[in-house]
């Protein structure tokens, strides 16, 4: 399949694979699945990754936009003849929702349960956006491994959502 | 005698089914005109090329893309009609030119063009076909593979005379 197409469109599709990867290490090391780490240096990698999966969509957009223009403008304007699209342009402006607020949480100054509870559903509209769109699509992944990508991303997902118990009054230790 | 019974079951089936009828299109009340007019597809535009030559064959060939070209109202077919066609195929990507071809249809409005295998591209495997000699209304058509698989896409014509 890669065979018949240009590197810049094969870019955009990796870039896609890679923010689909990006979001099953976040919520592991968020959650402490990932041994070895400190509480404090897992959030640290989680802040870069962030920020990598900002650089991750904005390649896939950037890259399919040189790739072909008016499908990409379709997209962006929700009159794309492809209904993933639109999943993953919400999932996009989630992904850019959540860093701005993330870049913001010191002077907006959030209570803990603020920012917890708009963090997480942003998360969630990523994760479910992301994944009906990789779902949808006939790309660059092979079929069974991106299903099982997809549903480990929303596995661990919810396994942290659980854990952590992210919709609880109050906020105790991490 | 027997009654007729509504039950949950047959309410959510008929319902179900005439809501399925309905946004299928098969119940577009029967217009006096006939054979009405086939609308542009959305993203039928995209990557058009205006004034692709009429070619026997694009590129080394392998798939074909056919179909009819009618005239709205008494459905007559269209002998020697244009109709563009392009695609993401096996040996270049839809902007690209030489992945442009156009052909003419027949006495019996059938048309049908060679060309490499279509790929999936933005996610769909999908061909794009346009009419745009101006006697007619413009129809820009983007008909989507079952399968990436198939070697073989049908799209239909029924034009407005303009």
């Amino acid at each position: 399949m890669l065979a018949w197409r240009e590197p810049v469109y094969i870019a955009a599709g990796f870039a896609g694979i890679v923010a689909l990867a990006l979001m099953l290490v976040q919520p592991l090391l968020i959650g402490g699945y990932l041994p070895g780490l400190s509480a404090c240096r897992r959030r640290c990698v989680h802040r870069w990754l962030g920020s990598a999966l900002v650089v991750a969509v904005v390649v896939h957009v950037g890259a399919l936009w040189i790739t072909s223009p008016p499908d990409v403008v379709d997209a962006l304007l929700f009159v794309s003849p492809t209904p993933f699209s639109a999943w993953g342009v919400i999932a996009m402006w989630a992904v850019f929702a959540v860093a701005v607020l993330a870049a913001l949480r010191r002077r907006l100054r959030l209570r803990p349960r603020t920012w917890r509870l708009a963090h997480t559903s942003l998360a969630l509209v990523i994760v479910g956006g992301t994944v009906i769109h990789a779902l949808l699509i006939e790309g660059t992944m092979e079929t069974v491994s991106k299903a099982a990508l997809c549903a480990l991303v929303v596995v661990v997902t919810i396994k942290v959502l659980v854990d952590l118990r992210v919709w609880r009054k109050r906020a105790t230790s991490r | 005698m027997r009654s007729v019974l509504l039950n949950r079951r047959t309410l959510l089936a008929t319902g179900g089914s005439v809501v399925a009828t309905g946004m299928s299109g098969l119940l577009v009340p029967a217009r006096a005109q006939g054979l009405a007019a086939t609308p542009s597809m959305r993203g039928g535009s995209n990557n058009y090329r205006p004034g692709a030559p009429i070619v026997e064959r694009i590129g080394g060939g392998g798939f074909w893309t056919s179909g009819t070209v009618r005239r709205a109202g008494d459905g007559a077919p269209l002998a020697g009609q244009r109709i563009q066609i392009w695609a993401h195929t096996t040996e270049g990507h839809e902007r690209d030119w030489e992945s442009h071809g156009a052909t003419l249809t027949d006495a019996n409005g059938m048309f049908r063009l060679e060309m490499p295998q279509i790929v999936p591209a933005f996610g769909q495997p999908h061909g794009h076909l346009a009419y745009d000699s101006g006697e007619y209304e413009t129809v820009f058509l983007r008909p989507v593979m079952s399968s990436a698989r198939d070697t073989s896409l049908e799209a239909h014509f029924v034009l407005q005379p303009a």
